[in-house]
């Protein structure tokens, strides 16, 4: 049986080579590999205070750097984990309290959270185009 | 039945969860997030603003708003980190490396810190 030490390895459910990819499960998965992304992105961040701490000609280099195609790709991709990572964890706070558990309220605040994402990183990649402060 | 503990009976299973530790790594989770909450915003609408040359960076930064804000931005953000990552390690790593793997992973939440809140201090006050 399962404590026995000759059994073989058996498939663990859910068994996610079979399983149709859902709203539900995929928000779910996108939840914690955002999260691992900011988590290096806070390395970035240190590195960037780092840079700043340094002087003016480190912090021009890291600036530049960001300003690079790649450094806007890397920026823009953490601005958009950063909103699925605020938005999917608002929707886990709002179980937490008890509220939205049924079908329906499950897929609507998941596609919420989708559109809400989207729309938030746009807004703050073209926000600072229009805002002088 | 007189106990010979000195503890109440209430007392051992108190806090005590599924994996005998309660709620807590759960709640610190929430607690850090929803702080999270507005420092992260604060860090993207000022900073993206005021980032763009030294001079003004820094003048910002030395705001006491500002410096408590990113301070505190970087101890939350951390400790949160650490509690997410914890989860991500305990759920993947099942070989012999999970511990090694734990500890250098909150050590270097721990140094990142560190590092961070020295680098802000020293762009406030001076090298």
């Amino acid at each position: 049986m399962s404590d026995s030490p000759i059994a073989p390895p058996r498939p663990r459910s859910p068994n996610i080579q079979i399983y149709r990819p859902q709203l539900t499960s995929v928000l779910s998965i996108v939840n914690r590999i955002s999260g691992g992304i900011l988590a290096v992105a806070g390395i970035g961040l240190v590195a960037w205070l780092v840079a700043a701490a340094d002087g003016p000609q480190a912090y021009s280099a890291a600036q530049s750097a960001l300003a690079s195609p790649v450094g806007r790709i890397v920026l823009f991709a953490v601005t958009f984990a950063f909103f699925l990572h605020l938005c999917g964890s608002i929707r886990h706070l709002a179980w937490d309290a008890g509220y939205g558990f049924e079908l329906r309220a499950i897929y609507a605040s998941g596609w919420v959270v989708v559109a809400a994402s989207i729309v938030l990183t746009l807004a703050a990649w073209i926000a600072p185009l229009f805002v002088t402060w | 039945m007189v106990s010979r503990q000195m503890r109440s009976p209430f007392g051992r299973p108190a806090g005590l969860g599924s994996a005998k530790e309660g709620v807590e790594h759960w709640w610190r989770e929430r607690v850090t997030g929803v702080a999270l909450l507005p420092l992260t915003l604060w860090f993207i609408v000022f900073v993206m603003h005021s980032s763009r040359d030294y001079a003004a960076f820094v003048a910002w930064l030395k705001m006491p708003l500002a410096t408590c804000m990113m301070i505190l931005l970087l101890i939350a953000l951390f400790y949160h980190a650490a509690l997410g990552l914890q989860v991500i390690i305990e759920d993947y790593v099942h070989s012999a490396i999970k511990s090694p793997a734990l500890i250098l992973m909150r050590l270097s939440c721990f140094g990142l810190v560190v590092v961070g809140i020295l680098a802000v201090l020293r762009i406030v006050f001076g090298h």
